[in-house]
């Protein structure tokens, strides 16, 4: 069945067998730097770049991002925002928890300085 | 070239400089990450709130969770070797590296299975607690998608094959564009991984 045709070409396996193996790296060192329990916020930061990172190699190669053509990037654009923003109100709401620390109330006053009301 | 009341599938259309199908993915992929990223920001709405959170790796079983994502990881190159095999005439190589594809999917799917039996026989459940409504919502929606993607791969695989004479090039763009659904599929897991083994 397979007759040549004009509507076959070569393809070059080597750059996924390549990105392949650099995957499988990042897996072992994702592992082994969470199992270092490090603290978190440098165990949330090691891991999500690293998943980004092999988010961004399967896109752009095994999904051929790389070399798309314009039309793509306009609603993943958009869509990039959409996601970061879902993200920024989760940041907004839960900031006080994340980082330790209060924002300002809308007298102006920080409530961890001191409990409102029992000052008086 | 067949007469396909479909427009556009392998040729490019002028105004988006793509075929049809490779666009259409592609805003479909936009709305499941739209899907996913809800979850995602509600894991992390409830787990900045809460005042205690479960030990996630002492939980789950990281070993089994980094078997699986090796496996995802393989069938999603296995998979563009397929796409390889099909764009350059190689028909027992794209069945070779398609049938292993659909395989890293089983694999992936029992392992799953095995790792939410040993959660129920541990009396840990959905309702047990958010961590787990939130590991059970959302790995259970990417199983889903690892089904769906089963479902196209079998196709093409099987009864698909038959456009390989008929039109080589439509079939190929097909492949393509359930690989790109499959890469997705990896992509989802390559982020599920981490959030809710690792942190």
């Amino acid at each position: 069945m397979s007759s040549p045709n004009p509507t076959t070409h070569a393809v070059n396996v080597r750059p996924y067998l390549v990105i392949f193996a650099t995957l499988l790296a990042l897996t072992i060192i994702t592992v082994a730097v969470a199992s270092l329990k490090l603290g978190e916020s440098t165990t949330v930061l090691v891991a999500i770049s690293i998943a980004t990172t092999k988010a961004a190699l399967v896109a752009m190669f095994f999904m051929h991002l790389k070399g798309e053509k314009p039309m793509i990037f306009w609603p993943l654009g958009l869509t990039a925002v959409l996601f970061a923003s879902l993200f920024a109100f989760v940041l907004w709401t839960e900031g006080d928890h994340l980082f330790g620390t209060r924002f300002m109330d809308a007298f102006g006053t920080s409530p961890t300085a001191s409990s409102p009301g029992r000052e008086h | 070239m067949s007469t396909d009341a479909l427009p556009y599938t392998t040729t490019i259309r002028p105004d988006t400089g793509l075929t049809n199908p490779k666009l259409g993915i592609w805003l479909f992929l936009a709305s499941e990450v739209m899907l996913f990223g809800s979850l995602f920001s509600a894991y992390a709405l409830l787990r900045t709130g809460a005042p205690s959170w479960p030990d996630q790796s002492a939980t789950l079983s990281v070993p089994l969770a980094t078997l699986n994502t090796i496996i995802l990881i393989s069938s999603s190159v296995t998979m563009v070797l397929a796409w390889a095999g099909a764009a350059s005439g190689k028909l027992s190589r794209y069945r070779l590296y398609m049938g292993m594809t659909l395989l890293g999917g089983a694999l992936f799917l029992v392992v799953k299975a095995f790792e939410y039996g040993e959660k129920f026989s541990h009396g840990l459940y959905p309702s047990t607690n958010n961590f787990l409504a939130l590991y059970f919502t959302l790995t259970g929606l990417h199983a889903l998608h690892v089904i769906g993607g089963m479902i196209v791969n079998a196709y093409l695989l099987g009864p698909g094959t038959r456009m390989w004479t008929r039109d080589h090039l439509r079939f190929t763009n097909r492949v393509e564009i359930a690989g790109i659904y499959w890469h997705f599929v990896d992509v989802v897991w390559i982020f599920l991984f981490p959030v809710l083994y690792l942190l």
